[in-house]
């Protein structure tokens, strides 16, 4: 194989310059004593203090890990039933419904998937008196619906690659089809809903625009305080959150990639 | 294992729980909602809590009587600032798609011909900016272009310019915005169709006289189109609803449809209006969508 | 039971063996069926895979279909397993109608041709895994795995994962795993296919050791006529959804229905010839090259006079540059056009008088190195008369 040319190198490092550097400035800027990014201030980590000490912010933390746990962990019980009822179950009235119902919100701007979930609970809450204060509840509900579909795509794509005899193998041999399924198919999945749980977390924590819509005046999640925080210009503690954000990601990617190294040791090829 | 045995009921109560579950969930929580959105679209904006008229009349004493109008979307193409945001929209999406591509080909390209384990390393720096948060990398950006971020510092101390650019609050910071934020997305799928590309075939094509440029438009464009169209699905469709990235990036006379929805709801607190111009952005999005899964389509077969 | 069709089938037949048939039950007009499939079919769509067939089965047979891919022959398994449902037609196994019961209420295991071994599973885990669904208890299952893990040579391997064994271990493992629940009938969907050949071969001969202890009915698909002959007590030839022909294997190799059925065991030659005579399931044929008239066993219908075509296997025919005895041979004419050596045997390529090239397969009995027939020797090719098939399609 012939390696690429400088020229296409070039590009690639130009490409990681732009993807990167931003990141990098604002984490060595999380450092500067001073408030403007103009003038190094000396090394400090007075701007780590001051993120610890700002309940608006960790408050606003807390409730966003809450979500992104509670909306994640239910995501993937949903999506992996999806999944399953796509490519596991056979025929079924309905079948293209549930594609179309679990394909469209990956490609729904959040603007419309937010504003519609807020007249619905608006609308329940007139019929039915339910969900009452709009907050935690009904973003965690929103957060559900469209993460969802993720984990449904993620798990359908590994079903889509297993030998569907395994699971016909073992109904052959008297396993029924709930004990299939968590003999069979959840086992051999569960890398698969692990992804899609961290799928679902991310894009939980991640989510401003949703929250914005389905959160009541009461709570507000992460996102939607570094929002109103960095609207107004810099803002020392978010660049150390920032810092913070980036290191957690940066040790968990590691750690799996490590764990994903031991696993491919672990099985040597069969001969 | 005697006698004859029907499937029992717990059998088909397993598989009703699976279908039924994640089905009326979708229906409540995704296809229900939609069915309100539209319907709101057809109604009154009145000064009350929900701010719009009811679509169904229960307190006419002669039965039901059914509230529509359309003049949320006479307004929608009445008003400037609406045709402005949607066509504003489409355009800054077009660019930014056009320049992922421009960027994220010879990244992907150079990647593939990358022989491993580079190779994953490069990869995973491009899927690692997924992981971290989307807002969080938006502010670095701003921080980065700001009257007193490091670029006019740079540029002041160098003497390019004696004046701090305005870079920030502009179209262009959108467009770089963009670019920033969903290249990964281009070159992941950019990737794929150019890493089944065998070397050998370049080889027999160079063996067959062709030169370099001639190999690359003649066999290796042609087999990265499938990525080349989902990679630009991928941004355009994103892009097109935006809002945080106008919202943080943009100017006053950057319009995209996003930022105006999310301004008609919150700001203006027309819901039937926003409703009106949510339905509007769908149309919009389905041919791309549909595209799209068509591709999508084609290529698993 | 109370479906018509068992107490139809059931009034004058038995089901101990006849001593007389022990080997052939097949032959017995007193013996119960074990497997009976009736009117069988299965659509796709507009597609028939499987088209109305009629098939018995018999207790302790090893039954073997055949056929190309795309024939029908894995949806019929599939359809015995209860993973496709029939469009139409019944199934009954062991005198019950198990049409309508899911796989998991089937007295029937199969043997998957991917082996479907449980890759996150022990090789003891997966033996175990049908007994555990029995919910037998512990120490039984115990004591049965043991056993099986020792007729299949697998003890010292018990606590390896799949991605640890070799291709013949995992298809050792799958077939512990479907015997293991004793069941009425063993499915095999192509058992050998994976593996190499001489392990094929070794392997063959285990399945049929396995099969005669434990005495269980085998019914084995493949799509290769080698293992089908060497496996079966009886072979189904299976084309375009329907049997061809059913028969033990040196039925179907020396008296195919079609050229079809002998085309697919092996090479066959065609001669033309014409019918001269038709009386009560013998038919007389004049060879269009040669003046003799062969009289063979046939249960078509042929008018006399009509065309028709002679099959004779390239071992039966006989080359020589004399003319050999008339007595009980046909003979004709040809010219070698080409030859090849094999070591054990030789295969010439003979034109005959028509234009048509005969295949003759010769055994060389005597050792020499030189080959006694050349290039353009004019011979004489002659074969016993009673070897001659007639063929129509």
């Amino acid at each position: 194989m012939n390696r690429p040319s400088t020229f296409l190198y070039s590009v690639l490092c130009f490409g990681f310059a732009v993807l990167y550097i931003p990141v990098f400035v604002l984490m060595a800027y999380s450092f500067n004593d001073s408030r403007l990014p103009t003038v190094w201030g000396g090394f400090s980590t007075r701007w780590y203090s001051a993120l610890l000490e700002n309940e608006q912010i960790l408050q606003a933390a807390l409730l966003s890990l809450e979500i992104a746990l509670v909306s994640a962990t239910f995501a993937t019980i949903l999506g992996t039933m999806a999944g399953l009822a796509l490519s596991r179950v056979g025929r079924f009235r309905g079948r293209s419904v549930l594609t179309g119902m679990i394909a469209a919100p990956l490609v729904m701007p959040d603007v419309i998937t937010g504003l519609s979930l807020l007249l619905l609970f608006v609308s329940l809450q007139e019929l039915l008196g339910w969900p009452g204060n709009r907050g935690a509840n009904t973003i965690t509900l929103a957060h559900i619906t469209f993460s969802m579909a993720y984990v449904a795509v993620i798990v359908q794509a590994r079903l889509a690659n297993m030998d569907q005899s395994l699971e016909e193998a073992a109904m052959d041999l008297g396993g029924r089809p709930f004990a299939v399924t968590r003999d069979i198919t959840l086992p051999l999945i569960a890398p698969a809903m692990a992804s899609g749980w961290l799928l679902a977390f991310t894009l939980s924590l991640d989510d401003l625009v949703i929250a914005s819509f389905t959160s009541g005046a009461g709570a507000s999640t992460l996102p939607m305080v570094i929002f109103s925080k960095v609207k107004l210009g810099v803002t020392p503690e978010i660049n150390a959150l920032t810092t913070l954000v980036i290191a957690a990601v940066t040790i968990g990617v590691l750690i799996s990639g490590w764990f994903m190294l031991r696993q491919l040791r672990a099985q040597p090829a069969p001969p | 294992m005697n006698g004859i045995v029907h499937p029992g009921r717990g059998d088909r109560l397993w598989r009703g729980i699976i279908i039924g579950t994640p089905y009326v969930w979708l229906l409540l929580f995704f296809l229900a909602p939609f069915a309100i959105v539209l319907k709101i679209s057809f109604a009154d904006p009145i000064v009350a809590q929900p701010p719009f008229t009811p679509f169904f009349d229960w307190s006419a004493s002669a039965g039901q009587r059914i509230l529509a109008t359309l003049d949320n979307y006479r307004f929608l193409l009445e008003d400037n600032l609406y045709l402005v945001s949607y066509l504003n929209s489409i355009k800054i999406a077009l660019v930014s798609t056009a320049l992922c591509l421009l960027l994220g080909f010879p990244m992907a390209y150079a990647i593939a011909r990358t022989p491993q384990p580079w190779r994953n390393l490069l990869l995973l720096l491009v899927i690692l900016p997924f992981w971290t948060s989307f807002l969080l990398r938006i502010y670095a950006l701003m921080v980065m272009m700001g009257q007193h971020g490091l670029v006019n510092d740079l540029l002041l101390s160098l003497g390019v310019i004696d004046q701090p650019l305005a870079m920030l609050y502009t179209n262009g910071a959108v467009y770089l915005g963009i670019v920033y934020s969903y290249l990964p997305f281009m070159i992941l799928p950019l990737y794929a169709s150019l890493e089944k590309l065998d070397h050998d075939v370049h080889e027999a094509a160079a063996d067959l006289g062709a030169k370099p440029t001639q190999v690359f438009f003649d066999i290796t464009l042609p087999m990265a189109v499938p990525g080349i169209i989902a990679g630009s699905l991928l941004v355009f469709i994103p892009a097109l609803g935006e809002y945080v990235i106008p919202a943080l990036l943009g100017g006053l006379d950057t319009l995209m449809i996003g930022h105006t929805l999310y301004d008609e709801f919150f700001v203006n607190r027309d819901w039937p209006l926003a409703c009106a111009v949510a339905i509007l952005l769908l149309l919009i999005l389905i041919l791309p969508i549909v595209l799209f899964q068509h591709f999508q389509q084609e290529a698993d077969a | 039971m109370t479906t018509p069709g068992n107490t139809l089938n059931t009034l004058n037949t038995t089901d101990t063996p006849n001593p007389e048939f022990i080997n052939t039950p097949w032959r017995d007009p007193q013996q119960r069926p074990f497997i009976e499939i009736e009117g069988l079919s299965k659509r796709f769509g507009d597609f028939i895979a499987v088209d109305a067939v009629n098939l018995k089965i018999y207790r302790r047979e090893l039954f073997t279909i055949l056929g190309g891919s795309g024939c029908g022959k894995t949806t019929l398994l599939r359809m015995l397993a209860g993973f496709e449902k029939p469009s139409a037609g019944r199934i009954r196994i062991d005198g019950v109608d198990v049409t309508d019961l899911p796989p998991y209420l089937r007295p029937v295991n199969m043997m998957f041709q991917s082996y479907a071994v449980f890759p996150h599973m022990t090789v003891y885990q997966n033996i175990a895994y049908g007994l555990k669904k029995e919910k037998l208890p512990r120490a039984e299952i115990k004591e049965r795995v043991g056993r099986m893990l020792e007729l299949v040579q697998l003890t010292a391997l018990s606590k390896r994962k799949p991605n640890q064994l070799s291709g013949g271990q995992r298809q050792r493992v799958a077939l512990a795993r479907a015997l293991i629940k004793q069941p009425k009938v063993l499915l095999l969907d192509e058992p050998l296919a994976a593996l190499d050949k001489k392990l094929r071969e070794q392997t063959q001969f285990e399945l049929m050791n396995i099969q005669d202890k434990l005495g269980i009915t085998f019914v084995v698909v493949t799509h290769d006529q080698e293992e089908a002959m060497t496996l079966a007590s009886r072979i189904a030839v299976m084309d375009a959804g329907d049997f061809v022909q059913i028969g033990t294997p040196s039925e179907v190799y020396e008296f195919p229905r079609n050229h079809f059925v002998a085309s697919f065991f092996g090479s066959i030659n065609l001669f033309d010839a014409t019918v001269t005579s038709v009386d009560a399931g013998e038919l007389c044929v004049l060879l269009d090259d040669s003046d003799t008239e062969i009289c063979t066993r046939y249960e078509g219908e042929l008018a006399v006079g009509s065309a028709c075509k002679i099959g004779v296997r390239p071992e039966k025919l006989l080359i020589s540059t004399e003319r050999p005895a008339e007595q009980g041979n046909t003979i004709t004419r040809g010219v070698v056009e080409d030859l090849a050596y094999k070591g054990n045997r030789s295969i010439y390529r003979v034109r005959a008088q028509n234009g048509r090239i005969i295949m003759v397969s010769a055994q060389n009995k005597q050792r020499s190195a030189h080959l006694p027939l050349e290039w353009d020797d004019e011979v004489y090719l002659s074969w016993p008369s009673d070897c001659s098939v007639v063929l129509t399609a």
